[in-house]
């Protein structure tokens, strides 16, 4: 605890980067997966392609990544974006999925129905099929949230500074407070995004009941273990 | 006044739904399409408001071709009831009622207003406005349904197996709710259902279909049972196996002038009065077939 204190700001800034490293391909990816997971839903050869060249990419070991991103990218190798674009890459892996899980999962009917009493096809997306994959959706990103806090601690290993730091260092010194201290500030970081995107949720989503979101929660469960 | 001009729908995979419809849908009155499952009364229904395009032949309204509106602007003045209600999960009823008026951009306060005269109109208690249709039975539901159909005020409503999926009691009373806004509201009205009962009841006239939408028989009811075009139509209505055909009881001596009638299968299917001993007549007349309002307002709350 002694030592918290005494490092508190260092500590405090490496949050701050560590938040900088996760909170866009969060978001990013979120955004991206949006339009690519509706299009997946709508077409049986767009799903097989995103799914199968994302599952491959989601299988690829982080330190991979970070490292032929910037290659790939023009990037210098500890420019922060590398990180930030592998760990979009890891988030739309899974929103991909979830997002046409999501869609999929807005009844047929009522699809028509919105189309026989006259929404046009981009208010029909806006204002009901969007509106009604959103309990799937936010299963899906608070499961990204989680994967991807965790996940930015490896830029620590490849040296773009992130909470990793203090475990890597306290790991190597043998420097246990440092080592639990990134232990916990990473689970806090986690636990505050997802109580964020709980809380838009419950804004967003006011009708969702709760047999829903629970059904929603497990459909993201199913595909996280599988 | 509605006009199929030798229309075909060919599905891409190859299935021909509709092969050479042709039929006249008189303005202001009810027009139902009866047939078995998958003989095409789906489709000819939704190419009224153009969810399908013909692949040949010509739809027109009041004599304008449709296949020149845009499809969007045509959906918005024609009500749609569906089978399953299709209420928007997420809308509360008042806003599920609405939404017609509001893609309309109708201004918000007149929209609620609007809406909820026609929660009135439909015999639902404006108490439930504010509720999401899945806190709603089926029943209310399906009245929310035709609400959301009737809030734009058009002069057509396409109603395609719209009492489908509610229990017996229900559809009764929302049977008659149609017939009641009929009369009052004077739409035009089409029709779908494959339940011969449910046709005879609301239409004024009825078309018989076959596979493919192949007309078998075309009428008012009266006609068309009083002379079945076809053995496939006898049987549709059920006329061969007798079931229509009815005698007097002569073992149930009941109280007062009335005879009780029995079906061929001997199941007692309603009463006659016979003062002295002559049958009561009458003239069939769609008008005259109106139920009791008194019967409207109970049996789904
Ligand atoms: N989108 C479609 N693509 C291919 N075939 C279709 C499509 N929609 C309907 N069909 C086929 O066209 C035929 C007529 O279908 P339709 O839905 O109009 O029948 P229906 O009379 O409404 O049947 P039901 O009483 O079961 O609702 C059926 O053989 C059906 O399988
Ligand atoms: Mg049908």
């Amino acid at each position: 605890m002694q030592w918290v204190w005494e490092n508190f700001p260092q500590i405090w800034a490496l949050t701050l980067d560590h938040i900088g490293l996760s909170a866009p391909p969060i978001v990013i990816g979120f955004v991206l997966s949006i339009p690519l997971g509706y299009w997946a839903s709508r077409s049986r050869v767009a799903r097989s392609i995103l799914l199968s060249v994302f599952s491959i990419l989601y299988t690829l070991p982080a330190l991979v990544l970070f490292v032929t991103v910037p290659v790939a990218l023009g990037l210098a190798i500890l420019d922060p974006n590398n990180v930030i674009v592998a760990l979009t890459i890891y988030a739309m892996a899974i929103m991909i999925r979830s997002a046409n899980d999501a869609f999929g999962s807005v009844s047929a009917d009522v699809r028509e129905s919105a189309r026989a009493v006259g929404y046009s096809p981009v208010q029909r997306f806006f204002r009901v099929e969007l509106p009604l994959a959103g309990p799937v959706l936010l299963a899906g990103i608070r499961v990204v949230s989680v994967s991807t806090v965790s996940l930015a601690t490896v830029g620590g290993f490849i040296g773009i500074p992130s909470l990793g730091n203090l475990f890597q260092t306290g790991f190597q010194i043998h420097f246990f407070p440092e080592l639990w201290a990134g232990i916990v500030a990473v689970l806090i970081v986690a636990a505050v995004f997802d109580l964020i995107l709980s809380g838009l949720g419950r804004l967003l989503i006011p009708w969702n009941r709760r047999r829903t979101r629970r059904r929603a929660t497990r459909m993201v469960a199913k595909e996280v273990i599988a | 006044m509605i006009e199929f001009k030798s229309v075909s729908k060919l599905y891409p995979d190859g299935t021909r739904a509709v092969d050479d419809f042709s039929v006249v849908i008189p303005s202001r009155k009810t027009t139902v399409f009866v047939g078995s499952s998958g003989c095409g009364k789906t489709t000819l229904l939704r190419m009224i408001n153009r969810m399908v395009d013909p692949t040949d032949g010509v739809i027109e309204i009041d004599g304008d071709d449709i296949a020149k509106t845009e499809p969007v602007h045509l959906r918005r003045g024609i009500g749609y009831v569906m089978q399953n209600s299709g209420l928007l999960p997420h809308r509360r009823v008042i806003d599920n009622v609405a939404t017609v008026l509001f893609l309309n951009k109708v201004p918000k306060p007149q929209a609620y207003a609007r809406a909820n005269e026609l929660l009135d109109t439909v015999g639902l208690d404006r108490s439930l406005a504010k509720r999401y249709p899945g806190e709603l039975s089926g029943g209310q539901q399906q009245r929310v349904g035709v609400a959301r159909g009737l809030a734009a005020n058009p002069n057509i409503l396409l109603m395609d197996e719209p009492f489908g999926a509610v229990d017996p009691i229900v559809r009764v009373d929302l049977q008659a709710e149609t017939m009641r806004l009929q009369r009052e509201l004077d739409k035009t009205i089409v029709f779908v259902t494959h339940d011969i009962d449910e046709a005879f009841l609301l239409g004024d006239q009825v078309l018989i279909l076959e596979k493919g939408a192949k007309i078998a028989q075309q009428g008012t009811p009266e006609e068309i049972l009083a002379n079945p075009a076809s053995d496939f139509v006898a049987n549709f209505i059920g006329a061969d196996r007798g079931k229509r055909r009815l005698t007097v009881d002569s073992k149930v001596k009941p109280r007062g002038d009335d005879l009780v009638l029995i079906d061929a299968g001997g199941y007692a299917a309603g009463v006659i009065s016979a003062p002295d001993g002559k049958l009561a007549t009458g003239t069939a007349s769609p008008k005259s077939r109106s139920i009791s309002n008194k019967t409207s307002q109970a049996g789904d709350a």
